[in-house]
């Protein structure tokens, strides 16, 4: 199980490698892209800025919940820092499991908590205007449980 | 009392700021007293409502007391992935 920050691109063979277990069945991998939109804007790259000391807590503890509540054999998520092209991997959440109804399950779980409780922040570059920080907390995509937990 | 603090910015608040990192005095009590006194300071558009303290590198309530050679973050909403 391991969470970790990347500063050079996400190589998704070579993750994959890393997660090879004979006792799996399943593999389920996600991968997070740069698209070339966002909320109607035209997006040309941008870039994600970690608070790594505790993005690595945090990456670290939503991978040990997801142990606890998922059977699965491992898991592995990696997120990008600095900046990014369009087309490149943001990040990279894979799972292995006997059965793929679990690694399905869990991998969901685990790219939906990354993306609400990661002290990970990224900011936009559009063809047109000034560049912006994006608020999860306004993207429809993330539910209300979904939200930070506070302390 | 006074103590001295390490304060650090990241995304708005840090462009905000102007810097990433900064060591300073304060007076606060708490948490929240030091945002206050911070966003009082530098016009800081984030309301404390949307934002989360990290102390020592682990989240922590705004009620936490701010002691001598406490590094603090104040967390604009996140967005990974």
């Amino acid at each position: 199980m391991t969470f970790r920050l990347s500063a050079a691109a996400i190589d998704s063979a070579s993750l994959r490698k890393e997660l090879g277990d004979t006792r799996a069945g399943a593999c389920v991998i996600f991968e997070g892209w740069v698209r070339a939109s966002n909320d109607g804007r035209e997006v040309r790259a941008l870039e994600y800025e970690a608070y790594a000391p505790l993005a690595e807590k945090e990456g670290a503890r939503i991978l040990a919940e997801a142990k606890a509540r998922f059977a699965i054999l491992d898991a592995l998520c990696v997120h990008r820092t600095g900046p990014l092209a369009l087309g490149e991997l943001a990040v990279w959440v894979g799972v292995t499991a006997e059965h793929r109804g679990i690694a399905f399950e869990a991998c969901r779980h685990l790219i939906d908590e990354l993306k609400a409780r990661l002290p990970v922040w990224k900011k936009e570059h559009y063809a047109q205007g000034p560049t912006a920080w994006i608020n999860a907390q306004t993207q429809p995509s993330i539910s209300p449980r979904n939200q930070p937990v506070i302390h | 009392m006074t103590k001295t603090v390490n304060v650090r910015y990241f995304a708005a608040l840090r462009e905000q700021r102007g810097l990433a990192q900064e060591r300073l005095a304060t007076a606060a009590d708490d948490a929240a007293g030091l945002y206050a006194e911070l966003r009082g300071r530098h016009g800081f558009t984030l309301t404390a409502e949307r934002l989360r303290v990290a102390v020592n590198d682990e989240f922590a309530p705004w009620s936490t007391p701010v002691r001598d050679g406490d590094t603090l973050v104040f967390l604009p909403p996140v967005a990974g992935g």
